[in-house]
Protein backbone atom coordinates (compact mmCIF):
# COMPACT_ATOMS: atom_id res chain seq x y z
CA UNK A 1 0.00 0.00 0.00
CA UNK A 2 1.43 3.33 -1.00
CA UNK A 3 1.95 5.34 2.18
CA UNK A 4 2.97 8.40 0.24
CA UNK A 5 0.94 8.77 -2.91
CA UNK A 6 1.53 11.37 -5.63
CA UNK A 7 -1.58 13.17 -4.46
CA UNK A 8 -0.62 15.67 -1.73
CA UNK A 9 -4.15 15.60 -0.29
CA UNK A 10 -3.84 11.92 0.40
CA UNK A 11 -0.27 11.89 1.74
CA UNK A 12 0.21 9.72 4.76
CA UNK A 13 -1.83 6.58 5.42
CA UNK A 14 -4.43 6.35 2.68
CA UNK A 15 -8.14 5.66 2.88
CA UNK A 16 -9.71 2.85 0.99
CA UNK A 17 -12.19 4.17 -1.57
CA UNK A 18 -15.26 3.38 0.53
CA UNK A 19 -13.84 5.27 3.50
CA UNK A 20 -12.74 8.34 1.52
CA UNK A 21 -13.81 11.58 3.19
CA UNK A 22 -17.00 13.08 1.75
CA UNK A 23 -16.96 16.68 0.69
CA UNK A 24 -18.81 18.88 3.13
CA UNK A 25 -21.51 19.84 0.65
CA UNK A 26 -25.17 19.00 0.13
CA UNK A 27 -25.98 15.89 -1.88
CA UNK A 28 -25.65 16.53 -5.60
CA UNK A 29 -23.76 19.81 -5.14
CA UNK A 30 -20.42 19.85 -6.85
CA UNK A 31 -17.55 22.21 -6.27
CA UNK A 32 -17.08 24.49 -9.25
CA UNK A 33 -13.49 25.28 -10.11
CA UNK A 34 -12.18 27.65 -12.71
CA UNK A 35 -10.57 25.90 -15.64
CA UNK A 36 -8.33 28.36 -17.45
CA UNK A 37 -8.25 26.31 -20.68
CA UNK A 38 -10.71 25.36 -23.41
CA UNK A 39 -10.27 23.74 -26.80
CA UNK A 40 -11.45 25.94 -29.64
CA UNK A 41 -11.01 23.25 -32.30
CA UNK A 42 -9.84 23.87 -35.85
CA UNK A 43 -6.88 22.52 -37.71
CA UNK A 44 -3.68 23.78 -39.32
CA UNK A 45 -1.29 22.46 -41.92
CA UNK A 46 2.13 23.45 -43.27
CA UNK A 47 4.12 22.06 -46.18
CA UNK A 48 7.61 23.14 -47.24
CA UNK A 49 8.49 23.08 -50.93
CA UNK A 50 11.82 23.58 -52.73
CA UNK A 51 11.48 27.38 -52.89
CA UNK A 52 8.21 28.07 -51.11
CA UNK A 53 6.24 27.21 -47.98
CA UNK A 54 2.48 26.92 -47.69
CA UNK A 55 0.81 27.47 -44.33
CA UNK A 56 -2.90 26.79 -44.03
CA UNK A 57 -5.68 26.64 -41.47
CA UNK A 58 -9.45 26.48 -41.36
CA UNK A 59 -11.32 29.53 -40.06
CA UNK A 60 -13.89 27.95 -37.75
CA UNK A 61 -13.82 28.73 -34.01
CA UNK A 62 -15.80 26.37 -31.80
CA UNK A 63 -16.53 25.79 -28.15
CA UNK A 64 -18.13 22.43 -27.50
CA UNK A 65 -20.79 21.84 -30.13
CA UNK A 66 -21.27 25.57 -30.86
CA UNK A 67 -19.68 27.46 -33.71
CA UNK A 68 -18.54 30.74 -32.20
CA UNK A 69 -17.29 32.23 -35.45
CA UNK A 70 -17.07 31.12 -39.06
CA UNK A 71 -14.17 33.44 -39.77
CA UNK A 72 -11.44 33.47 -37.15
CA UNK A 73 -8.02 33.22 -38.87
CA UNK A 74 -5.36 30.96 -37.33
CA UNK A 75 -2.55 31.83 -39.74
CA UNK A 76 -0.67 35.10 -39.24
CA UNK A 77 2.09 37.09 -40.89
CA UNK A 78 4.75 37.82 -38.29
CA UNK A 79 7.33 40.57 -37.91
CA UNK A 80 6.32 43.12 -40.56
CA UNK A 81 7.07 46.78 -39.92
CA UNK A 82 3.50 47.99 -40.55
CA UNK A 83 0.13 47.07 -39.06
CA UNK A 84 -0.96 45.36 -42.28
CA UNK A 85 2.23 43.20 -42.16
CA UNK A 86 2.80 43.77 -45.90
CA UNK A 87 6.59 43.35 -45.61
CA UNK A 88 6.54 40.33 -43.29
CA UNK A 89 8.70 37.31 -44.13
CA UNK A 90 7.48 34.79 -41.56
CA UNK A 91 4.15 33.07 -40.97
CA UNK A 92 2.88 31.56 -37.73
CA UNK A 93 -0.12 29.29 -37.31
CA UNK A 94 -1.64 28.55 -33.92
CA UNK A 95 -4.38 26.12 -32.97
CA UNK A 96 -5.74 24.86 -29.67
CA UNK A 97 -6.85 27.37 -27.02
CA UNK A 98 -7.57 30.53 -29.02
CA UNK A 99 -6.80 33.10 -26.31
CA UNK A 100 -3.35 31.59 -25.67
CA UNK A 101 -2.80 31.33 -29.42
CA UNK A 102 -3.51 35.01 -29.88
CA UNK A 103 -1.31 36.01 -26.93
CA UNK A 104 1.51 33.85 -28.32
CA UNK A 105 1.17 35.35 -31.78
CA UNK A 106 1.23 38.91 -30.44
CA UNK A 107 4.31 38.26 -28.31
CA UNK A 108 6.25 36.66 -31.15
CA UNK A 109 5.19 39.46 -33.49
CA UNK A 110 6.38 42.12 -31.04
CA UNK A 111 9.71 40.34 -30.60
CA UNK A 112 10.26 40.00 -34.36
CA UNK A 113 9.43 43.69 -34.81
CA UNK A 114 11.92 44.71 -32.10
CA UNK A 115 14.58 42.52 -33.72
CA UNK A 116 13.92 44.20 -37.05
CA UNK A 117 14.18 47.73 -35.64
CA UNK A 118 17.39 46.90 -33.77
CA UNK A 119 19.20 44.95 -36.48
CA UNK A 120 17.78 46.57 -39.61
CA UNK A 121 16.88 43.20 -41.14
CA UNK A 122 14.06 40.72 -40.71
CA UNK A 123 14.59 37.78 -38.36
CA UNK A 124 15.63 34.51 -40.03
CA UNK A 125 13.25 31.56 -39.67
CA UNK A 126 15.93 29.66 -37.78
CA UNK A 127 16.40 32.43 -35.21
CA UNK A 128 12.67 33.02 -34.87
CA UNK A 129 12.09 29.29 -34.46
CA UNK A 130 14.53 29.10 -31.54
CA UNK A 131 13.02 32.24 -29.96
CA UNK A 132 9.50 30.80 -30.23
CA UNK A 133 10.64 27.65 -28.46
CA UNK A 134 12.08 29.78 -25.65
CA UNK A 135 8.84 31.76 -25.32
CA UNK A 136 6.82 28.56 -25.03
CA UNK A 137 9.23 26.97 -22.54
CA UNK A 138 9.24 30.05 -20.33
CA UNK A 139 5.64 29.20 -19.57
CA UNK A 140 6.44 25.52 -18.97
CA UNK A 141 4.39 25.34 -15.77
CA UNK A 142 1.37 27.32 -17.04
CA UNK A 143 1.71 26.62 -20.74
CA UNK A 144 0.28 28.37 -23.76
CA UNK A 145 -2.15 25.63 -24.77
CA UNK A 146 -1.46 26.08 -28.46
CA UNK A 147 0.14 23.99 -31.17
CA UNK A 148 2.27 26.38 -33.19
CA UNK A 149 3.82 25.96 -36.62
CA UNK A 150 6.28 28.51 -37.97
CA UNK A 151 6.95 28.80 -41.70
CA UNK A 152 9.26 30.80 -43.93
CA UNK A 153 12.24 30.50 -46.25
CA UNK A 154 15.66 29.53 -44.84
CA UNK A 155 19.02 31.21 -45.60
CA UNK A 156 19.32 29.20 -48.84
CA UNK A 157 15.82 30.16 -49.95
CA UNK A 158 14.40 26.69 -49.31
CA UNK A 159 10.99 26.26 -47.71
CA UNK A 160 11.20 25.80 -43.93
CA UNK A 161 8.57 24.52 -41.52
CA UNK A 162 9.15 24.33 -37.76
CA UNK A 163 6.54 22.60 -35.61
CA UNK A 164 6.06 22.86 -31.83
CA UNK A 165 4.30 21.28 -28.91
CA UNK A 166 2.72 23.56 -26.27
CA UNK A 167 5.82 23.58 -24.05
CA UNK A 168 8.37 24.39 -26.73
CA UNK A 169 9.79 21.12 -28.10
CA UNK A 170 10.40 21.76 -31.77
CA UNK A 171 11.91 20.40 -34.96
CA UNK A 172 12.24 21.37 -38.59
CA UNK A 173 10.09 19.23 -40.85
CA UNK A 174 8.96 18.87 -44.44
CA UNK A 175 5.30 18.98 -43.45
CA UNK A 176 3.12 19.00 -40.35
CA UNK A 177 -0.57 19.05 -39.47
CA UNK A 178 -1.76 20.46 -36.16
CA UNK A 179 -4.94 20.72 -34.13
CA UNK A 180 -8.23 18.84 -34.03
CA UNK A 181 -7.85 16.99 -37.33
CA UNK A 182 -4.05 16.51 -37.13
CA UNK A 183 -4.49 12.77 -36.73
CA UNK A 184 -6.64 12.68 -39.85
CA UNK A 185 -4.40 14.85 -42.03
CA UNK A 186 -0.91 13.75 -40.95
CA UNK A 187 -1.05 10.18 -42.36
CA UNK A 188 -2.38 11.59 -45.63
CA UNK A 189 0.60 13.95 -45.73
CA UNK A 190 3.08 11.15 -44.94
CA UNK A 191 1.76 9.31 -47.94
CA UNK A 192 1.38 12.24 -50.36
CA UNK A 193 4.35 14.47 -49.43
CA UNK A 194 6.97 12.00 -48.19
CA UNK A 195 5.61 9.11 -50.34
CA UNK A 196 5.46 6.77 -47.32
CA UNK A 197 4.18 3.25 -48.12
CA UNK A 198 4.52 3.92 -51.81
CA UNK A 199 6.73 1.35 -53.53
CA UNK A 200 7.95 0.81 -57.05
CA UNK A 201 5.58 -1.77 -58.56
CA UNK A 202 7.15 -5.21 -59.07
CA UNK A 203 10.39 -4.25 -57.29
CA UNK A 204 10.20 -7.27 -54.97
CA UNK A 205 8.48 -8.82 -52.01
CA UNK A 206 8.59 -7.71 -48.33
CA UNK A 207 11.89 -6.05 -47.44
CA UNK A 208 13.03 -6.22 -51.01
CA UNK A 209 10.37 -3.69 -52.02
CA UNK A 210 11.89 -0.45 -53.20
CA UNK A 211 10.48 2.83 -52.04
CA UNK A 212 9.20 5.31 -54.56
CA UNK A 213 11.82 8.00 -54.94
CA UNK A 214 11.00 11.30 -53.21
CA UNK A 215 10.83 14.47 -55.27
CA UNK A 216 9.99 18.03 -54.29
CA UNK A 217 6.37 18.95 -55.03
CA UNK A 218 5.38 21.93 -57.14
CA UNK A 219 3.39 24.81 -55.71
CA UNK A 220 0.30 23.83 -57.69
CA UNK A 221 0.52 20.26 -56.38
CA UNK A 222 0.85 21.42 -52.79
CA UNK A 223 -2.09 23.84 -53.04
CA UNK A 224 -4.28 21.00 -54.34
CA UNK A 225 -2.98 18.71 -51.59
CA UNK A 226 -3.85 21.25 -48.90
CA UNK A 227 -7.38 21.73 -50.23
CA UNK A 228 -7.90 17.94 -50.45
CA UNK A 229 -6.54 17.44 -46.92
CA UNK A 230 -8.98 19.98 -45.50
CA UNK A 231 -11.93 18.73 -47.56
CA UNK A 232 -11.25 15.32 -46.05
CA UNK A 233 -10.93 16.72 -42.52
CA UNK A 234 -14.16 18.73 -42.83
CA UNK A 235 -16.02 15.56 -43.80
CA UNK A 236 -14.81 13.62 -40.74
CA UNK A 237 -14.31 16.21 -38.01
CA UNK A 238 -17.05 18.47 -36.66
CA UNK A 239 -14.66 21.18 -35.42
CA UNK A 240 -13.21 21.82 -38.87
CA UNK A 241 -14.90 23.81 -41.63
CA UNK A 242 -16.28 27.16 -42.88
CA UNK A 243 -13.20 28.57 -44.61
CA UNK A 244 -9.67 27.64 -45.66
CA UNK A 245 -6.99 30.27 -45.22
CA UNK A 246 -3.71 29.69 -47.07
CA UNK A 247 -0.49 31.71 -46.97
CA UNK A 248 2.06 31.01 -49.69
CA UNK A 249 5.54 32.26 -48.80
CA UNK A 250 7.91 32.78 -51.75
CA UNK A 251 10.91 35.05 -52.25
CA UNK A 252 8.52 37.57 -53.85
CA UNK A 253 6.54 37.85 -50.60
CA UNK A 254 3.51 36.31 -48.92
CA UNK A 255 0.33 35.60 -50.84
CA UNK A 256 -2.92 35.01 -48.98
CA UNK A 257 -5.74 32.88 -50.40
CA UNK A 258 -9.11 32.24 -48.76
CA UNK A 259 -11.29 29.44 -50.09
CA UNK A 260 -14.69 28.23 -48.92
CA UNK A 261 -15.10 24.96 -46.99
CA UNK A 262 -18.32 23.19 -46.05
CA UNK A 263 -20.21 25.10 -43.33
CA UNK A 264 -22.22 22.18 -41.91
CA UNK B 1 -12.05 56.83 25.52
CA UNK B 2 -10.29 56.36 22.24
CA UNK B 3 -10.46 59.56 20.22
CA UNK B 4 -8.28 58.51 17.30
CA UNK B 5 -10.01 58.78 13.89
CA UNK B 6 -9.66 55.00 13.32
CA UNK B 7 -12.11 54.45 16.14
CA UNK B 8 -14.71 56.99 15.02
CA UNK B 9 -18.15 55.55 14.51
CA UNK B 10 -17.21 52.12 15.87
CA UNK B 11 -18.87 50.35 18.81
CA UNK B 12 -16.86 51.08 21.98
CA UNK B 13 -14.73 48.17 23.10
CA UNK B 14 -15.38 48.96 26.80
CA UNK B 15 -19.13 48.64 26.23
CA UNK B 16 -19.45 45.97 23.54
CA UNK B 17 -16.16 44.06 23.90
CA UNK B 18 -13.42 43.80 21.33
CA UNK B 19 -14.47 43.09 17.77
CA UNK B 20 -14.07 39.44 16.82
CA UNK B 21 -11.62 39.79 13.96
CA UNK B 22 -11.90 36.13 13.04
CA UNK B 23 -14.97 37.06 10.96
CA UNK B 24 -12.69 39.02 8.66
CA UNK B 25 -10.98 35.76 7.75
CA UNK B 26 -7.64 37.42 7.20
CA UNK B 27 -5.60 34.27 7.66
CA UNK B 28 -5.18 31.49 5.14
CA UNK B 29 -4.94 31.79 1.38
CA UNK B 30 -6.49 34.72 -0.47
CA UNK B 31 -9.70 33.61 -2.14
CA UNK B 32 -11.08 34.84 -5.46
CA UNK B 33 -14.31 34.35 -7.41
CA UNK B 34 -14.51 30.64 -8.12
CA UNK B 35 -18.02 30.65 -9.51
CA UNK B 36 -20.60 33.22 -10.56
CA UNK B 37 -23.28 34.13 -7.99
CA UNK B 38 -25.85 36.63 -9.29
CA UNK B 39 -25.99 36.08 -13.03
CA UNK B 40 -27.45 37.56 -16.17
CA UNK B 41 -28.47 35.29 -19.03
CA UNK B 42 -28.08 35.76 -22.83
CA UNK B 43 -26.94 38.86 -24.66
CA UNK B 44 -27.61 38.93 -28.41
CA UNK B 45 -26.42 41.27 -31.16
CA UNK B 46 -26.56 41.52 -34.93
CA UNK B 47 -24.85 43.80 -37.45
CA UNK B 48 -26.81 45.70 -40.10
CA UNK B 49 -25.69 47.93 -42.95
CA UNK B 50 -24.57 50.91 -40.91
CA UNK B 51 -24.49 49.75 -37.31
CA UNK B 52 -25.21 47.08 -34.74
CA UNK B 53 -28.33 46.16 -32.72
CA UNK B 54 -27.88 44.56 -29.29
CA UNK B 55 -30.32 43.31 -26.65
CA UNK B 56 -30.36 41.68 -23.22
CA UNK B 57 -33.15 41.19 -20.70
CA UNK B 58 -33.29 43.06 -17.38
CA UNK B 59 -33.05 40.05 -15.07
CA UNK B 60 -30.30 39.16 -12.62
CA UNK B 61 -30.81 35.64 -11.25
CA UNK B 62 -29.54 34.12 -8.02
CA UNK B 63 -29.37 30.50 -9.12
CA UNK B 64 -32.94 29.71 -10.17
CA UNK B 65 -34.34 32.64 -8.18
CA UNK B 66 -35.32 35.68 -10.26
CA UNK B 67 -33.58 38.00 -7.78
CA UNK B 68 -33.33 41.46 -9.41
CA UNK B 69 -35.78 42.30 -12.19
CA UNK B 70 -34.56 45.75 -13.18
CA UNK B 71 -30.87 45.32 -13.91
CA UNK B 72 -29.51 47.10 -16.97
CA UNK B 73 -27.05 44.75 -18.66
CA UNK B 74 -26.29 46.94 -21.67
CA UNK B 75 -23.82 49.71 -20.85
CA UNK B 76 -22.53 52.50 -23.08
CA UNK B 77 -19.08 53.96 -23.46
CA UNK B 78 -18.44 57.52 -24.72
CA UNK B 79 -21.58 57.50 -26.92
CA UNK B 80 -19.68 55.31 -29.38
CA UNK B 81 -19.82 51.80 -27.96
CA UNK B 82 -22.40 49.47 -26.44
CA UNK B 83 -21.20 46.73 -24.11
CA UNK B 84 -23.48 43.82 -23.20
CA UNK B 85 -22.70 41.66 -20.18
CA UNK B 86 -23.67 38.04 -19.56
CA UNK B 87 -22.59 36.14 -16.46
CA UNK B 88 -21.75 37.50 -13.00
CA UNK B 89 -23.47 40.80 -12.23
CA UNK B 90 -20.99 41.98 -9.58
CA UNK B 91 -18.14 41.51 -12.04
CA UNK B 92 -20.20 43.50 -14.57
CA UNK B 93 -20.55 46.33 -12.07
CA UNK B 94 -16.82 46.25 -11.39
CA UNK B 95 -16.09 46.45 -15.11
CA UNK B 96 -18.65 49.21 -15.56
CA UNK B 97 -16.99 51.32 -12.82
CA UNK B 98 -13.65 50.68 -14.45
CA UNK B 99 -14.97 51.71 -17.87
CA UNK B 100 -16.59 54.89 -16.48
CA UNK B 101 -13.20 55.88 -15.08
CA UNK B 102 -11.60 55.14 -18.44
CA UNK B 103 -14.28 57.17 -20.24
CA UNK B 104 -13.63 60.13 -17.96
CA UNK B 105 -9.89 59.99 -18.64
CA UNK B 106 -10.60 59.56 -22.33
CA UNK B 107 -12.90 62.59 -22.47
CA UNK B 108 -10.01 64.83 -21.42
CA UNK B 109 -7.90 63.46 -24.27
CA UNK B 110 -9.10 65.89 -26.95
CA UNK B 111 -6.90 66.76 -29.88
CA UNK B 112 -5.85 70.41 -29.34
CA UNK B 113 -6.29 71.51 -32.96
CA UNK B 114 -8.91 70.02 -35.21
CA UNK B 115 -9.31 71.21 -38.78
CA UNK B 116 -12.84 71.89 -39.94
CA UNK B 117 -12.58 69.00 -42.40
CA UNK B 118 -11.83 66.61 -39.56
CA UNK B 119 -15.06 67.56 -37.84
CA UNK B 120 -16.89 65.87 -40.70
CA UNK B 121 -15.47 62.57 -39.47
CA UNK B 122 -17.64 60.35 -37.32
CA UNK B 123 -17.11 60.61 -33.59
CA UNK B 124 -15.85 57.02 -33.40
CA UNK B 125 -12.68 57.80 -35.37
CA UNK B 126 -11.82 61.08 -33.68
CA UNK B 127 -8.22 61.03 -32.55
CA UNK B 128 -7.95 60.62 -28.80
CA UNK B 129 -11.25 58.78 -28.63
CA UNK B 130 -11.36 55.03 -28.22
CA UNK B 131 -13.67 53.43 -30.76
CA UNK B 132 -15.43 50.10 -30.24
CA UNK B 133 -12.55 48.09 -31.73
CA UNK B 134 -10.02 49.82 -29.47
CA UNK B 135 -12.16 49.33 -26.39
CA UNK B 136 -12.72 45.70 -27.27
CA UNK B 137 -8.98 45.06 -27.48
CA UNK B 138 -8.59 46.68 -24.07
CA UNK B 139 -11.31 44.48 -22.56
CA UNK B 140 -9.85 41.36 -24.17
CA UNK B 141 -6.43 42.07 -22.64
CA UNK B 142 -8.05 42.75 -19.26
CA UNK B 143 -10.05 39.52 -19.29
CA UNK B 144 -7.01 37.49 -20.42
CA UNK B 145 -4.82 39.02 -17.74
CA UNK B 146 -7.39 38.16 -15.07
CA UNK B 147 -7.63 34.55 -16.25
CA UNK B 148 -3.81 34.34 -16.17
CA UNK B 149 -3.86 35.37 -12.51
CA UNK B 150 -6.62 32.79 -11.80
CA UNK B 151 -8.95 35.59 -10.73
CA UNK B 152 -11.33 35.73 -13.69
CA UNK B 153 -14.12 38.20 -14.28
CA UNK B 154 -16.97 35.73 -14.77
CA UNK B 155 -18.58 37.32 -17.81
CA UNK B 156 -19.11 36.87 -21.48
CA UNK B 157 -19.09 40.30 -23.05
CA UNK B 158 -20.35 41.59 -26.41
CA UNK B 159 -18.91 44.87 -27.70
CA UNK B 160 -20.69 46.78 -30.49
CA UNK B 161 -19.93 50.03 -32.29
CA UNK B 162 -17.84 51.15 -35.23
CA UNK B 163 -14.21 50.32 -36.02
CA UNK B 164 -11.49 52.73 -37.20
CA UNK B 165 -12.83 52.53 -40.79
CA UNK B 166 -16.31 53.49 -39.49
CA UNK B 167 -17.58 50.01 -40.39
CA UNK B 168 -19.95 48.17 -38.02
CA UNK B 169 -17.99 46.30 -35.35
CA UNK B 170 -19.19 43.43 -33.19
CA UNK B 171 -17.01 41.14 -31.07
CA UNK B 172 -17.14 38.89 -28.03
CA UNK B 173 -14.77 38.07 -25.19
CA UNK B 174 -15.28 35.60 -22.34
CA UNK B 175 -13.84 34.92 -18.88
CA UNK B 176 -10.81 33.14 -20.40
CA UNK B 177 -9.97 35.98 -22.74
CA UNK B 178 -11.10 34.07 -25.83
CA UNK B 179 -12.25 36.63 -28.37
CA UNK B 180 -13.93 36.43 -31.76
CA UNK B 181 -16.11 38.37 -34.17
CA UNK B 182 -19.05 37.40 -36.33
CA UNK B 183 -21.94 39.14 -38.18
CA UNK B 184 -24.19 38.05 -35.31
CA UNK B 185 -23.25 36.97 -31.78
CA UNK B 186 -25.05 35.57 -28.76
CA UNK B 187 -23.96 34.49 -25.28
CA UNK B 188 -25.31 31.72 -23.07
CA UNK B 189 -28.62 30.20 -24.13
CA UNK B 190 -28.72 32.68 -27.00
CA UNK B 191 -25.88 30.79 -28.69
CA UNK B 192 -28.21 27.81 -29.07
CA UNK B 193 -31.58 29.54 -29.53
CA UNK B 194 -31.02 33.00 -31.03
CA UNK B 195 -27.90 32.49 -33.14
CA UNK B 196 -29.57 30.11 -35.66
CA UNK B 197 -32.36 32.68 -36.21
CA UNK B 198 -29.94 35.57 -36.60
CA UNK B 199 -27.74 33.56 -38.97
CA UNK B 200 -30.75 33.11 -41.28
CA UNK B 201 -30.66 36.87 -41.84
CA UNK B 202 -26.94 37.61 -41.43
CA UNK B 203 -25.03 34.43 -42.22
CA UNK B 204 -22.15 36.35 -43.79
CA UNK B 205 -20.78 39.89 -43.58
CA UNK B 206 -22.27 40.55 -47.04
CA UNK B 207 -25.74 39.51 -45.88
CA UNK B 208 -25.41 41.68 -42.76
CA UNK B 209 -24.42 44.66 -44.93
CA UNK B 210 -27.77 44.34 -46.75
CA UNK B 211 -29.92 44.40 -43.59
CA UNK B 212 -31.73 47.62 -42.73
CA UNK B 213 -31.98 48.93 -39.22
CA UNK B 214 -35.69 48.05 -39.04
CA UNK B 215 -35.02 44.48 -40.17
CA UNK B 216 -32.21 44.04 -37.64
CA UNK B 217 -34.35 45.35 -34.77
CA UNK B 218 -37.19 43.05 -35.87
CA UNK B 219 -34.87 40.00 -35.87
CA UNK B 220 -33.48 40.85 -32.43
CA UNK B 221 -36.99 41.29 -30.97
CA UNK B 222 -38.05 37.94 -32.43
CA UNK B 223 -34.96 36.33 -30.83
CA UNK B 224 -35.72 37.89 -27.44
CA UNK B 225 -39.19 36.36 -27.69
CA UNK B 226 -37.83 32.89 -28.47
CA UNK B 227 -35.39 33.23 -25.57
CA UNK B 228 -38.19 34.17 -23.18
CA UNK B 229 -40.23 31.16 -24.34
CA UNK B 230 -37.48 28.64 -23.68
CA UNK B 231 -34.87 30.12 -21.30
CA UNK B 232 -36.14 29.66 -17.75
CA UNK B 233 -33.70 32.30 -16.45
CA UNK B 234 -35.06 35.08 -18.64
CA UNK B 235 -37.52 37.95 -18.40
CA UNK B 236 -40.00 39.68 -20.75
CA UNK B 237 -38.55 43.11 -19.91
CA UNK B 238 -35.39 43.87 -21.81
CA UNK B 239 -32.97 46.54 -23.02
CA UNK B 240 -32.27 47.13 -26.69
CA UNK B 241 -29.58 49.36 -28.17
CA UNK B 242 -28.84 50.54 -31.70
CA UNK B 243 -25.37 51.95 -32.34
CA UNK B 244 -24.27 53.66 -35.57
CA UNK B 245 -22.32 56.71 -36.68
CA UNK B 246 -24.95 59.03 -35.18
CA UNK B 247 -24.40 57.57 -31.72
CA UNK B 248 -26.34 55.21 -29.50
CA UNK B 249 -30.08 54.77 -29.06
CA UNK B 250 -30.60 52.80 -25.87
CA UNK B 251 -34.03 51.76 -24.60
CA UNK B 252 -33.80 50.11 -21.19
CA UNK B 253 -37.39 49.21 -20.37
CA UNK B 254 -38.90 47.41 -23.34
CA UNK B 255 -41.72 44.90 -23.02
CA UNK B 256 -41.86 41.75 -25.14
CA UNK B 257 -44.67 42.09 -27.72
CA UNK B 258 -46.98 39.69 -29.51
CA UNK B 259 -46.26 36.62 -27.41
CA UNK B 260 -48.19 33.54 -28.39
CA UNK B 261 -48.00 29.93 -27.28
CA UNK B 262 -50.29 28.91 -30.16
CA UNK B 263 -47.43 26.99 -31.72
CA UNK B 264 -47.28 24.73 -28.67
CA UNK B 265 -50.34 22.64 -29.55
CA UNK B 266 -48.77 21.67 -32.87
CA UNK B 267 -45.69 20.22 -31.18
CA UNK B 268 -45.81 16.43 -31.19
CA UNK B 269 -42.97 14.18 -30.08
CA UNK B 270 -39.48 15.08 -31.14
CA UNK B 271 -39.26 17.24 -34.25
CA UNK B 272 -40.15 14.97 -37.14
CA UNK B 273 -42.90 13.00 -35.45
CA UNK B 274 -46.36 13.84 -36.90
CA UNK B 275 -48.84 11.58 -35.10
Amino acid sequence: MAMFSQNPLLNGPNYSFSEAPKFNAPEGARQHRFDPYTDNGGSTLAIAGADFTIMAGDTRLTSGYSINSRFHPKVFKIGGTTSDQSDATLVLSVVGFAADGEALKERLDAICKMYRYRHGKPMSVKACAQRLSTILYQKRFFPYYAYAILGGLDEEGKGAVYSYDPVGSYEREQCRAGGAAASLIMPFLDNQVNFKNQFIPGSGEGHALQERERRPLTRQEVETLVKDAFDGAVERHIEVGDGLQMMIITKEGIEEVILPLKRD
Amino acid sequence: MDHRPQAWGRPRDDVYGAYDASYLNNSGPRTVTQSPVVTGTSVIAIKYKDGVVMAADNLASYGSLARFTDVKRLRTFLDTTVIGFGGDVSDMQFLDRHLKELATDESYEVEPTLDDEDDEESSSSKPGHLNAANLFKYLQKLMYQRRNSFDPLWNQILVAGLDSDSKPFLASVDLRGTSFTSPSLATGFGAALAQPIMRKYAGTEEDAAKLTREQAVEVVKECMKVLFYRDARSLDRYSIAVVNKDGIELKEDEQLEKQSWAFAERIKGYGTQTV
